[in-house]
């Protein structure tokens, strides 16, 4: 176990290094195209790039800005953005906190509606309430959130009227304007957990063991609660926790379409006006989060399983 | 037996179905049963005859798509077809218990074994926790489970295959339940294991007053276990009776069948070889008209089998409840084709083809705990095989005989150049194979050392068609190169076998497991070798098709004077068909010598305890018993000394534990690696004892 | 046991039976409404495609009158309207059946791409294990951790945005999550005799990988194939509403939706129409996915 905990943390530094690298490899050096030219446009001229390159100090080896360039990394020095004319951690943390919110409230929904749902349609596999869940669940999945965004937008927002079309908080924070935003994203994600919990408890139903325990005269509710949930639960847990991954992916279409000021309109704002700086340190903190949650879905896997803990 | 007392269970014309959208598919026909208190029933048949459906139609659990068309299943005075969903609760686990066939699978990997038993007792009766926990405590040293207390707090997973399933009949008898169904319950384990939860069922009615239902395909673990026994066919009953009377005159043609099937002590492949059920078991919905046997029966008489069906009749002249489902058990006159089939002719034996010496094969794996990784010890040796010793000459079946993890399939693989070894050599045909990479053998070579697998449902690659299965074989052999030639090669390969030849154009899942197997001894074949290894070959087979492939297998290798190496876990089938036989444990060559030698005294005291496991379907041969105590030890911790010293139950002392065991020869080529004295191990009684022919209760009755 | 005397003559049952088999396990889905759908929802937009010259009403890239509403009247050209213009004045009809070409063409190219390098990576990272395993495993769970919209935001955002960099983003991205699957089935189906048999007469490592292993791992394959198919469109599809899709002004789904979501709010019917298309399609290969996992548990 403890082998396991300091296996996966080690893991977890090296990717972070190697992702640091790829990165640097991509947006700081020659390799994908002059970094003078893409923060200057294309535009400018050679003088006024060999200032620039000489200013942020881009003449020097690649292996020492390197080094430079991840020592500063990771003392917090994140460097200036071009964009927003300011430090990148004053732009970057206020946006992550917004993200932290939105994400909160679509995963406070759907988590337990997804697991509802798909423990009940798993129980009793091929019933009318299964195959409704499963259809529901494809149809939803199968709506780009872009194109949910319009759906909700034209629903709510245009015919309806019951809720604002954007959700930029100008007028300081509003839970109204978090409600389609959140809805998006959980009605694009809940089908995806609902089904995964849905095959892991049907898979569970069939199993031996389970005959087992109705075959011991145990009633219906110890059956499903004490039996069969202690090992349903394992598999939709490892998937809860790499939806985080994808709830960053998630974010940034939600967050474009309705103006919020999240972490995710953060990274595409970087990216479309290249703003170097920014855009690698967003992309190290999405990175970082991602490698997280699914550490901590590989130990808590192994801790939930007591077949791997104790063996 | 308690004959006045009421019966526990009655089962009346039971019709049960399962309805698929293919339609309706009769699964067990017209059955009917009766359970007295303590008794022990057993039903046995081959797979698809109906007799888990059985079971599971007495507990009441048929899935979503299986039903009770017809009939009653009576428990204590009540139907339990009639029953609601509470009622069954509170005589499932209760009053009829269930063990399982595979008891990892049967139990929740994620509960301990101590709230998987309390369980019972508090969900059916009032007590408290404590007193659940303590009957729990009893009755796992009931079953003989060493330190109860350490295995309450363990995982399933902790414990070996005979521990779980003693936890799991543990469980049944929590709430003692008045009747246990047992399906297959030791199919999954080891033959040493094996005996051991054997005979503890057999205690179970004498300590516990439980009957029992015991469901098998093996006869002879029927005989060792029940009082009674249904034989049953394509979902009928064909025949009952008590043990006794069934296994001494068994009058319907397939039980008579099903024995000729079966190695027993006085089978011989040359004298009196097995004789196969001819044809197949019919699909549930081609059943035919009359007699389901008829089409495959030897005294079928048209015009009177195949017209209607027909009810069970009591045997005449039999004291005991003998029935029997057949119109003519009167007229046939089974001895007259007693033993077996055809006499053979002995192949004889030729040069030697295979010499292993002092061969070796370590494994290094690679343990990445902390505490490994400290201590400096990343890489830890298994080893696999152990100083391997012996040979085989020219169309000499020889049989390594072991249980799992003994090293028997490690050897196969280095003779197969799938692995090499590390030490020692193996010659065949005098040249060294042991360190050649199957890549570095020529063709040749390949082609004269080829294998037959196990497990008939992956032998053949599900999707290239039959023909070029085979095709591809003769080709990369080189023994044709013309397209027309390969074919023609392929055709009187499937004739050799036995096969119809439009099978060519067949995919492997439209095959049975026996004619698939047919066709992995096809392809074994296809390129003349000199040498075929047999791993298990019919050992997920029924026995009656067993048989069949089993003889077609000596066929062929008379025929071709093949050398045979037969790899086996089964002594019977071993004696059966074996010239000279290697015991095998824990990668130790523990005995090895000629079938006759290893049979009788001397004996190693591993030797004694496989022979003494091996269920016998014959009452009159009689065994001595010895159950090993514990459980195989790991591969990766085995003991310093003697890879045998922990279950012996003839342990000398310490020279066991710390010395390994110097090779014994009692004669030329029969070999004992074990620390007692020849003289002593020379005293040992014969563990297996059959009766002349003249001496047995038929031939008598005959007279 | 039965012999026939049948003739050693060849017997011509090639092809024509593989077609035929092929076609049989297709009636299959007849017996899956959802994978019937499905199916019916995918040929309708392949048709689409295949038709766009002679079903589209006018030119998709051309501008003839800005924000009609649908079925509005063609004023210069004669003809209607049916799903109204856009702000520029081209017809969203043309430009929706012009735009199914696109996604049919980049998509299932992508994705064949994904597959071909998924599937190598997979057979060998299974069928090798130790060390190639090691460092393909190790390859792929970093590409894995990255979140996968930022990863093609990192990678068009380097290499710009084209057709060809969208399928190289694409392939970079899923090939990982491919190759595990092949993985996988790759470790289960080494173990089979088949497999060793094959070994023990000598055929070589790749031989054994594609005819023995392969073959074997399709059903679940193409199942996985459809859903990816359909995740792939969605990722054209918010590549091009993100701004860093297909460059204009080749109709693209996901791009027209971005060009004209600011109007969203008066002319709802500029965004809805091309979402409802992309939805419609990705549902049909979801579904497909259903019907065929359904078949292919039942036997």
């Amino acid at each position: 176990m403890v082998t396991l905990v300091v296996k996966r943390i080690g893991f977890m530094i090296f990717t972070m290094i190697v992702v640091s690298l790829i990165l640097f490899l991509l947006l700081e050096t020659k390799l994908t195209g002059d970094p003078a030219t893409r923060v200057l446009g294309q535009f400018s001229n050679e003088e006024q790039r060999e200032i620039w390159r000489e200013q942020h100090g881009y003449n020097q080896p690649v292996a020492l800005r390197y080094v430079k360039w991840l020592g500063n990394f990771a003392t917090g020095e994140l460097g200036e953005s071009i964009r927003f004319k300011g430090p990148v951690a004053d732009v970057m943390f206020p946006r992550l906190w917004n993200t932290a919110i939105l994400g909160f409230v679509t995963f406070a929904i759907m988590i337990p509606l997804s697991l509802t749902l798909g423990v009940l349609s798993g129980m009793k596999e091929g019933s009318m309430l299964d195959r409704t869940i499963s259809v529901f669940g494809i149809i939803t999945t199968s709506v780009p959130e872009f194109a949910s965004a319009v759906m909700f937008s034209a629903l709510f927002v245009f015919s309806l009227k019951w809720l604002p079309g954007t959700s930029s908080m100008s007028g300081g924070f509003e839970f109204k304007q978090l409600i389609l935003p959140a809805m998006v994203l959980i009605v694009y994600d809940f089908g995806y957990v609902a089904r995964m919990t849905r095959a892991s408890m049907a898979e569970v139903m069939t199993s031996q063991y389970i005959r087992t325990a109705v075959l011991k005269g145990l009633p219906y509710r110890s059956v499903i609660v004490k039996h069969a949930l202690r090992n349903a639960l394992i598999a939709p847990f490892t998937v809860i926790m790499l939806q985080i991954n994808w709830l960053l992916s998630g974010v940034i279409v939600v967050e474009f379409f309705f103006a919020y000021k999240g972490f995710g309109a953060l990274i595409l704002e970087a990216s479309l006006n290249n703003d170097i700086a920014l855009l690698e340190a967003c992309a190290m903190v999405a990175v970082c989060v991602a490698v997280t949650t699914q550490t901590i879905a590989d130990i808590g896997y192994t801790f939930l399983n007591p077949r791997i803990r104790f063996s | 037996m308690n004959k006045d007392q009421a019966p526990v269970l009655v089962c009346k014309d039971l019709c049960i179905s399962y309805y698929t959208r293919a339609g309706e598919i009769p699964a067990v026909v017209d059955f009917s049963l009766t359970v007295k208190p303590g008794e022990t029933i057993g039903i046995v048949g081959e797979s698809g005859c109906g007799k888990s459906t059985v079971a599971m139609a007495i507990m009441q659990y048929m899935g979503a798509n299986g039903g009770i068309k017809s009939g009653s299943i009576t428990f204590k005075g009540r139907d339990l077809t009639q029953l609601s969903e509470s009622e069954l609760r509170s005589i499932r686990g209760a009053e009829i218990a269930m063990i399982y066939q595979e008891p990892f699978a049967s139990l929740n990997p994620s509960l301990k074994i101590k709230t998987q038993l309390m369980e019972v007792p508090l969900a059916h009766e009032n007590i408290s926790k404590d007193e659940a926990r303590q009957r729990a405590m009893q009755m796992l040293s009931d079953v003989n489970l060493p330190d109860p207390e350490r295995m309450m707090e363990s995982y399933p997973h902790q414990l070996s295959g005979g521990q779980q399933q003693r936890v799991v009949i543990a469980m049944g008898l929590l709430s003692n339940p008045s009747l246990l169904l047992l399906d297959e319950p030791t199919t999954a384990l080891d033959v040493t294991v094996e005996a051991g939860i054997v005979k503890l069922v057999a205690d179970i009615s004498k300590k516990f007053g439980t009957s029992q239902i015991y469901i098998s395909h093996n006869l002879g673990l029927i005989l060792e276990t029940c009082d009674r026994v249904f034989v049953m066919y394509s979902g009928e009953v064909v025949e009952e009776g008590t043990i006794d009377s069934l296994f001494t005159w068994p009058k319907h043609p397939y039980t008579h069948g099903l024995f000729a099937c079966i190695p027993l002590p006085t089978a011989d492949k040359n004298a009196a070889p097995l004789k196969p059920i001819r044809g197949q078991l019919p699909l549930p919905f081609e059943r035919p008209q009359g007699c389901y046997y008829h089409p495959r029966c030897d005294h079928f008489k048209t015009g009177l089998c195949d017209l209607e069906r027909f009810k069970m009749v009591h045997v005449e002249n039999s004291a005991a409840d003998h029935r029997v489902r057949c119109l003519r058990y009167k007229e046939i006159d089974h001895h007259r084709e007693v033993p077996g089939g055809e006499a053979k002719e002995a192949i004889e034996l030729g040069k030697r083809v295979l010499k292993v010496s002092g061969m070796k094969k370590y494994y290094e794996v690679r343990d990445s705990s902390l505490r490994a990784l400290f201590a400096g010890k990343r890489i830890r040796q298994v080893k696999a095989n152990e100083e391997l010793n012996f040979t085989a000459r020219e169309g000499e079946t020889v049989a390594i005989v072991g249980e799992s993890g003994c090293g028997k399939s490690t050897f196969a693989k280095v003779l197969m150049g799938l692995e090499t070894s590390t030490e020692g050599e193996v010659r065949h045909n005098g040249k060294e194979i042991s360190e050649v990479a199957v890549r570095d053998r020529s063709a040749k070579q390949i082609s004269s050392l080829q294998m037959v697998f196990q497990n008939p449902f992956d032998t053949l690659n599900p999707s290239h068609s039959i023909g070029g299965q085979i095709s591809r074989v003769i080709k990369k052999f080189g023994v044709e190169t013309d397209k027309k030639k390969i074919f023609d090669r392929v055709m009187s390969l499937l004739d050799t076998v036995k096969l119809p030849r439009d099978f060519y154009f067949r995919k492997p899942r439209q095959l049975s497991g026996g004619q698939k197997q047919r066709i992995g001894i096809a392809r074994a074949f296809a390129g003349n070798p000199s040498m075929v290894i047999a791993d298990e070959p019919v050992s997920a087979l029924d026995v009656s098709v067993a048989a069949a492939v089993t003889e077609l297998l000596m066929d062929i290798q008379r025929e071709h004077k093949t050398t045979l190496l037969f790899i086996s876990h089964d002594l019977s089938v071993v004696r059966y068909l074996s010239d000279r036989i290697v015991v095998m444990y824990l990668g130790h060559i523990l005995e090895r010598g000629t079938t006759e030698d290893i049979f009788a005294p001397p004996y190693h005291p591993y030797t004694e305890a496989l022979l003494s496991a091996v269920p016998i379907a014959d009452p009159e041969v009689t065994k001595r018993e010895i159950v090993l105590e514990g459980n195989l030890p790991s591969a990766m911790k085995p003991p310093k000394g003697c890879p045998f010293c922990t279950r012996c139950h003839r342990r000398i002392g310490d020279i066991c534990d710390n010395d390994l065991p110097p090779e014994q020869f009692v004669v030329d080529r029969h070999i004992i690696k074990c620390h007692i004295p020849l003289e002593e191990l020379c005293l040992v009684l014969p563990v297996i004892t059959v009766p002349d022919v003249s001496e047995r209760l038929h031939v008598e009755l005959r007279e | 046991m039965l012999i026939t005397t049948s003739t050693t003559e060849m017997p011509t049952a090639g092809y024509g039976a593989a077609l035929l088999r092929g076609l049989k396990s297709f009636a299959l889905l007849r017996e899956s409404w959802v994978g019937m759908v499905g199916t019916a929802l995918v040929l309708f937009w392949v048709l689409v495609a295949v038709f766009a010259p002679w079903l589209a009403p006018f030119d998709p890239n051309s501008s003839i009158q800005p924000f009609a509403k649908p079925g509005v009247e063609a004023v210069k050209v004669g003809g209607t309207f049916w799903l109204g213009t856009d702000h520029i004045g081209r017809d969203i009809l043309s430009r929706i059946v012009w735009g199914s070409r696109t996604v049919l063409i980049y998509a299932p190219l992508a994705t064949l791409c994904a597959y071909t390098v998924g599937i190598l990576m997979g057979l060998a990272a299974g069928y090798r294990g130790g060390w190639v395993d090691d460092i393909l495993s190790r390859i792929a769970d970093i590409i894995l951790s990255f979140p996968v919209l930022v990863l093609y935001i990192i990678i068009i955002a380097t290499i710009g945005a084209s057709g060809i960099n969208i399928i190289i983003a694409i392939t970079f991205a899923s090939s990982p999550g491919i190759m595990r699957i092949v993985r996988g089935l790759t470790l289960d189906l080494r173990n089979r005799d088949y497999v060793a048999a094959a070994q023990t007469r000598g055929e070589s490592d790749w031989r054994v990988m594609l005819v023995e292993i392969l073959p074997n791992a399709r059903g679940p394959l193409i199942v996985d194939a459809c859903l990816r198919l359909g995740y792939v469109i969605i990722t054209i599809g918010v590549l091009g509403f993100l701004g860093l899709g297909l460059p204009p002004p080749d109709p693209d789904w996901g791009g027209m939706v971005n060009e004209t979501r600011q109007m969203a709010m008066a002319f709802p019917h500029m965004t809805l129409f091309p979402c409802i298309a992309i939805s419609t399609l990705i549902l049909g290969f979801n579904l497909l996915a259903d019907g065929l996992r359904e078949i292919s548990l039942r036997d």
